[in-house]
C-alpha cells in the first residue's frame, strides 16, 4: 500500500479522533464535538508544522 | 468503632464480574469491551478504528516489535504493539513482519501499528470505566 505522507497523517488524524472522542467523554454530543476538535487540532497542527518547516527551510 | 468500619466494608460494592471481563475482551477484540456492555455504536466504532489503523500500518509494511529487541525504543514499541492484544498475537502467529522493506512509507506503518496499539489500551480503560459504572 502506497500513500501519500499527507493522506498518512489525515487517516492517523481520523483514526485517533475517533477513539479520543468515544473514550474521553460521556454524552454522545459531546464525543462528536471533541472528535471534530481533536481531528482539527491534528490536521491543523500539521499543517501548521509543514508550514513552520517550509519558513525554516527558506 | 469497630461497627463503623464494618459498616464501611458492607457499603463498599463488590466488583462485578463484567469488571474483569469487559477490559480483558476488550484488549484481546478491540471495541469488543464495549460490544459485550451493549454499548454496540461505540464499540463498532471503535473495532473499525482500530483494526483499520492497524492493518493499514502492516499494509504499509510496518514493523511488528519482539519483546527482546534489545533497544529501549524497540521494547516500547513492542509494548505499544503488544496492547493490540489479538491483532497482535495473529500478526505473529501469521508472520506479518515484512522482511525486505521496499517503501518509504514503512516507518509510518511501524508507528501506526504501535499507535493502534495504544488506542486499544484506551479502548480497554474505557470499557473498565463502563463496567464499574464510572462512565454511562
Amino acid at each position: 500500500m502506497q500513500i501519500s505522507h499527507f493522506g498518512v497523517a489525515v487517516l492517523y488524524a481520523l483514526f485517533a479522533s475517533i477513539v479520543l472522542g468515544i473514550c474521553f467523554k460521556t454524552t454522545t454530543r459531546e464525543m462528536v464535538r471533541y472528535g471534530i476538535y481533536s481531528f482539527a487540532m491534528f490536521v491543523g497542527g500539521l499543517i501548521a508544522a509543514g508550514w513552520a518547516m517550509w519558513l525554516l527551510r527558506h | 468503632m469497630a461497627n463503623s468500619s464494618k459498616s464501611v466494608e458492607q457499603a463498599a460494592p463488590l466488583p462485578s464480574s463484567m469488571s474483569v471481563i469487559a477490559p480483558a475482551v476488550g484488549w484481546l477484540v478491540p471495541g469488543a469491551g464495549h460490544l459485550v456492555q451493549k454499548r454496540y455504536g461505540r464499540g463498532l466504532l471503535l473495532m473499525a478504528s482500530i483494526v483499520s489503523m492497524y492493518m493499514i500500518g502492516i499494509a504499509m509494511q510496518g514493523h511488528v516489535y519482539t519483546p527482546n529487541g534489545g533497544d529501549l525504543l524497540d521494547i516500547l514499541s513492542f509494548l505499544g504493539d503488544a496492547c493490540a492484544g489479538g491483532l497482535y498475537i495473529i500478526s505473529r502467529a501469521l508472520d506479518w513482519n515484512p522482511g525486505l522493506i521496499t517503501k518509504a512509507t514503512a516507518d509510518y506503518g511501524s508507528k501506526f501499528i504501535v499507535v493502534a496499539g495504544l488506542l486499544n489500551f484506551i479502548s480497554a480503560v474505557d470499557a473498565y470505566h463502563i463496567a464499574i459504572g464510572k462512565k454511562q
